[in-house]
């Protein structure tokens, strides 16, 4: 009883002591952002983990980045310029530029950091199979020879989406590609608070009171890095109510992705509002196994492709009318490479000419094994749908639900569907990674070294090799749309539609930029 | 003295939950025929529907038929009542089977241990071991190996609670073999298991029964849990559980679909609950004596 | 009493090997491939084939396994596969927001209800009985993340009381002082709590009722002693094996509360660090955590066992 007492008034008095004590930043210079995933890896050429691309735009810059308009722009570039015969390409930095720890950016650190990120990336692959050699004959001067003129030089190192050409410090970038890095050095508009980093609750960055913007005014990715904040804390939060009533409650200022089904109520209450970042979207698919049967017949897939429409998708996993849309090409529709012109493909279910290509193609009644992962909410209603559609055109579903951890490590392997391996899977994509032949995933059709579904078809190969030299925009156009025709003709894959995914902010919040699907945090202010 | 069934019937909690648990059991049983529809259909038109809404609903066969939706629908738009009429059914299942398995297992190991020094070092040892491993991630793992069926989900809810009651009626018995009664019986060589089933198990099986309900609320309720993760039965299954973890993304908005299967849930853990208070009052010889 | 310790304490060796290697081959034998999670979506066979092999999860599993055990005699839990962190770096960053959850919980329990079962019992049939009853069996009929939600609606969104989320250290250089700790924690205590009162609860009655029921109860009546005495020095005290065998059951019961509490709340404890390592398949971390929660649950049950000795002089070792 005595014991509770003086324990009830020591609180009490505690209480009113910490009443009266200071807090260190103003409020309005302290920023809380919830991103869509934890942030666990924090090596953005390690991972292509989009949470973890974000995290590299706070403490890492880039040579060049895209405009509001798609056009690739310098950033801590100053000048360059190309030779006359193309092979020679001269970068010129911008001075003044230092990294976190106080040394200045030279060529060598940029051309580390390249080196590192074409040995991980699909696109920096491609750009330093034509490379000869980087030369570093200034500390600010890089020099990029090619074998050959190669028309993406600038597409690569601006490209926006993971993995990102974020240069580091070369002693950083020696870390081979396989590896993760240990240090988070960057060269940002913020530096990060390793000392502060709770993995799996709280990533802390301050800004970079010597980070050198530029002059103009942002636009997308491009021009300057304003920055309003001291401090922002990136909190983690799993459960998604709670995510809602955080924001709703004031104690954090964004939540990056809040679920569809809160999208309603959010747009009407006070004190928030809701934004979009990344007005071109996402984009869902549907992926085929091309090792095994029954999809390792063109005609079976085709089958499957008739089989299912893209409105039931969207309207089942989204749920939000004016957030979705239909796009029958494989590159998202406000992109520069979307050809809605397929006569392969309608995007409209139709079971009853699936039925008949399926007796066709001599279908024998075998179950598909369709994964489905019972955790993952932003993607989990995909194969509930497709099921339904697939059985209506007379296909056997096996539905195989498990974690995503046991998907990811299913679809790795390249036994028969019977023996643990399977038959069709479902992803989302950022519209950022599937824009261009040269970054989608699904066109990596190596067969055995490719990607997921391990399509083998060298024709697709070969007119990604012709893209990456043509010069001319409409030449680029061509051979995309020619690639396109490609998938669908050996069904590589279905495209199930496209979405938005705004981002809630409460009202005091301003300057949202709208970017290639990244959430930048400079440009932001609150009142 | 009034016979034993007269005494069950007597006690007001017995009544109310074998009344609660019966109604719950007919509703499960009698689901097909209650205005329900095919509780894993969905229809991308009928989606977050109010309760109390009626239309078309197109089924998974291609047909479309004229349906209320007495409690609305989800946000897959699957009808909320039918699968909460059929959620009983797994979820009474998973409950009961759940604690049979527990009880026997822990009853028949926690009489060893308290009764045989010997036996009880070893096992003791053994259930401190498979307690350490926390209950969450056991049945996450074993769901993960063995799938995620009703089967595989009962052992694995069922395999965490077995060091438990194994605890708790070592403890009784040690306790209890101190008791003169137990003593006598000893000195008069009677055999062990004589004096475990005359002695020491009807004492027990106060406290088994009280604990058997609770793992039987508990089982209901982890199952929810291993939903709430993801990881529990796939919602072609419906579980009152997995229904209420599925439709909490939206409960600030739309309530009715965490409310609603809660409304069944409740009161049958509470009805499970009371029964077994019910049970132990009456079988308790020591209460039997202050009452009758 | 300390030979008694002592070789309990040694016991505890091989109830650890055994529970480590269960683990260590049960997650190996499992579905589901860190190395696949980790390497992400743009992945191929290949890099994944690569990344197993850097983390020697190509190797025979009883090999993995001896290394794994000469680790950690060194004192070494692993490095996480998923966060890049030392395990037990990890861990101690994540074990105060856990035991200030659990502690807390535990003592708001025991404070609640032991005192209203005794009462219950002692006025059995009456309305503090049938109230208690009914309350307690209702506190554990609910999902805990049923009562999270409907605390959360009513105190922190409806009368904004109290925070929604998140959790504020009580020491070190991040702390906001003792209010702010205690101001986080005030609606997971009530939401994990109301379990235990319940369960504590029902059988602090169960218990002190039988024990009420025994002939030294009449014994001690007789003797003119005062209520009050009867009950907590009499009835009580003979009541408490059971009881605190529930409570060292209950904090074994606390994993599953504390899981689901510290996701709602977004607290960063030990709790969520379980969940993510299971869901990511972070092998160093789950077998680190089982480890712990291993020596934790063994030194529980010590105590609880050594408190019976105390309690119940009948027992003798």
């Amino acid at each position: 009883m005595f014991v509770q007492t003086i324990a009830t008034l020591a609180m009490a008095f505690a209480f009113v002591v910490e009443l009266h004590a200071q807090t260190t930043v103003p409020a309005n210079k302290v920023f809380r952002f919830v991103p869509h995933a934890n942030l666990a890896v924090l090596d953005p050429i390690w991972t292509t983990a989009y949470v973890t691309r974000n995290h590299g735009y706070m403490i890492y810059d880039t040579l060049f980045s895209e405009d509001a308009k798609g056009k690739i722009q310098p950033q801590m570039v100053q000048s360059h310029s190309t030779s006359k015969d193309g092979k020679v390409w001269t970068f010129k930095l911008r001075s003044g530029l230092a990294f976190h720890d106080g040394k200045p950016v030279t060529s060598e650190d940029v051309a580390a950091s390249l080196k590192r990120w074409a040995s991980r990336d699909a696109m920096g692959g491609v750009l330093f199979n034509f490379v000869d050699k980087l030369e570093t004959p200034e500390a600010d001067t890089l020099r990029m020879v090619l074998k050959e003129p190669c028309a993406i030089v600038l597409e690569a190192l601006g490209k926006a989406s993971s993995n990102v050409p974020f240069i580091m410090p070369a002693r950083i970038a020696a870390t081979p590609g396989t590896e993760q890095i240990k240090e988070h050095i960057g060269s940002g508009p913020f530096l990060f608070k390793a000392e502060e980093f709770k993995p799996g609750s709280v990533a802390v960055y301050e800004r970079n009171t010597k980070y050198v913007s530029r002059s103009e005014p942002p636009s997308g990715l491009a021009g300057g890095r304003p920055v309003n904040f001291d401090r922002v804390e990136w909190v983690i939060i799993r459960d998604p109510q709670t995510q809602f009533n955080a924001i709703l409650a004031g104690e954090v200022d964004m939540v990056e992705q809040p679920s569809f089904e809160q999208y309603e109520t959010l747009k009407k209450t006070a004190g928030v509002k809701m934004d979009d970042f990344a007005p071109a979207g996402f984009q869902y698919i549907m992926r085929f196994n091309h090792l095994h049967p029954p999809f390792n017949n063109p005609k079976i897939r085709q089958a499957a492709m008739l089989a299912v429409g893209q409105q039931a998708f969207i309207n089942t996993q989204v749920g939000v009318p004016e957030l979705v849309r239909l796009c029958r090409s494989i590159y998202p529709c406000s992109s520069l490479y979307a050809d809605e012109n397929t006569p392969g493909f309608t995007g409209v279910a139709n079971p009853a000419k699936a039925r008949e290509l399926l007796k066709e193609a001599g279908y024998d009644g075998r179950p598909i094994v369709m994964m489905r992962p019972t955790d993952l909410s932003a993607i989990t209603k995909l194969p509930l749908v497709a099921k339904q559609q697939l059985e209506a055109a007379g296909f056997k579903v096996d539905l195989q639900q498990m974690d995503w951890a046991s998907l990811v490590a299913r679809r790795a392997k390249k036994e028969p569907p019977a023996q643990g391996g399977w038959n069709m899977f479902f992803t989302t994509w950022s519209a950022q990674d599937i824009d261009s032949p040269l970054t989608s995933a699904m066109l990596n059709a190596k067969g055995a070294a490719g990607w997921f579904g391990w399509q083998d078809e060298p024709r697709i190969e070969a007119l990604k090799a012709k893209f990456a030299r043509a010069q001319e925009v409409a030449e680029r156009k061509k051979i995309a749309s020619g690639i396109q025709a490609l998938v669908y003709e050996t069904a590589a894959y279905v495209p199930l539609g496209e979405y938005r995914n705004p981002t809630v902010m409460r009202n005091n919040v301003s300057g949202l930029l709208q970017t290639p699907g990244i959430p930048v945090m400079w440009g932001l202010a609150k009142r | 003295m009034a016979t034993l069934q007269q005494r069950l019937w007597d006690h007001g909690s017995v009544r109310f939950g074998a009344a609660v648990l019966l109604l719950v059991l007919g509703i499960s049983l009698a689901a097909p025929w209650l205005g329900t529809v095919d509780p894993a259909a969905m229809d991308a038109n009928t989606i977050n529907q109010a309760a109390g809404k009626s239309g078309a609903f197109q089924l998974p066969d291609g047909s479309v038929v004229q349906h209320t939706f007495w409690l609305g629908t989800d946000n897959f738009g699957r009808d909320v009542y039918s699968r909460v009429m059929y959620g009983g059914r797994i979820s009474l299942v998973v409950g009961v089977c759940t604690a049979l398995l527990a009880l026997s297992l822990g009853g028949v190991c926690g009489m060893l241990a308290g009764y045989f020094r010997q036996v009880d070092a070893v096992l003791m040892r053994f259930m401190d071991g498979l307690m350490a491993i926390p209950a969450v991630l056991l049945a996450i793992a074993l769901v993960a190996v063995l799938g995620a069926n009703v089967a595989t989900v009962v052992v694995a809810i069922a395999i965490p609670e077995v060091p438990r009651v194994t605890r708790l009626v070592r403890s009784l018995v040690l306790s209890l073999r101190e008791e003169a009664y137990v003593e006598a019986a000893r000195a008069l060589a009677t055999p062990t298991v004589v004096i475990l089933w005359r002695h020491v198990l009807p004492n027990a099986m106060a406290p088994l029964l009280v604990q058997g309900t609770f793992v039987a609320a508990s089982a209901v309720l982890t199952e929810a849990i291993l939903s709430f993760l993801g990881l529990g039965l796939p919602p072609d299954v419906p579980t009152w559980g997995n229904i209420m973890a599925e439709g909490r993304v939206q409960f600030s908005m739309q309530p009715g679909n965490v409310l609603f299967p809660a409304m069944f849930l409740v009161p049958t853990v509470l009805a499970i609950n009371l029964l077994g208070d019910g049970l132990r009052d009456v079988l308790d010889p020591k209460f039997a004596k202050r009452v009758g | 009493m300390t030979t008694f310790l002592i070789r309990r304490l040694l016991a505890v060796l091989p109830v650890l090997l055994v529970v480590s290697l269960l683990v260590f081959f049960m997650l190996r034998l499992a579905p589901g491939d860190p190395a696949a999670v980790i390497a992400g979506n743009n992945a191929t066979s290949e890099d994944i084939a690569q990344i197993r092999e850097r983390m020697g999860l190509d190797q025979p599993i009883p090999m993995q396994y001896a290394r794994w055990l000469k680790q950690v005699v060194q004192g070494d839990l692993g490095y996480s596969y998923y966060l890049s962190k030392p395990v037990t770096a990890l861990v101690a960053q994540r074990l105060e927001p856990t035991l200030s959850l659990a502690l807390g919980t535990v003592l708001l329990a025991v404070c609640i209800a032991v005192p209203l079962g005794s009462l219950a019992a002692w006025r059995m049939g009456g309305w503090l009985d049938r109230g208690l009853s009914a309350f307690s069996v209702a506190g554990f009929s609910v999902p805990v993340f049923v009562i999270a939600y409907l605390l959360i609606y009513v105190f922190a969104m409806q009368l904004q009381w109290l925070p929604v989320q998140g959790y504020k250290p009580l020491g070190g250089p991040q702390s906001q002082g003792t209010w702010a700790w205690m101001r986080q924690l005030i609606l997971p205590w009530l939401t994990l709590s109301t379990v235990y009162v319940a369960l504590i609860a029902r059988i602090t009655r169960a218990s002190v009722s039988e024990a009420l029921q025994e002939d030294y109860i009449r014994t001690a009546r007789a003797k003119g002693l005062s209520e009050q005495t009867v009950l907590v020095r009499h009835a009580l005290a003979n009541a408490a094996v059971p009881i605190v065998t529930v409570v060292g059951i209950g904090v074994a019961l606390l994993i599953g509360g504390v899981v689901v509490t510290e996701t709602v709340f977004a607290i960063p404890g030990l709790g969520s660090l379980t969940v993510d390592a299971v869901l990511n398949r972070d092998f160093p971390v789950i077998q680190g955590l089982v480890l712990l929660f291993s020596l934790s649950y063994v030194l529980i049950n010590l105590l609880v066992d050594s408190s019976y000795v105390w309690l119940d002089p009948r027992i003798r070792h």
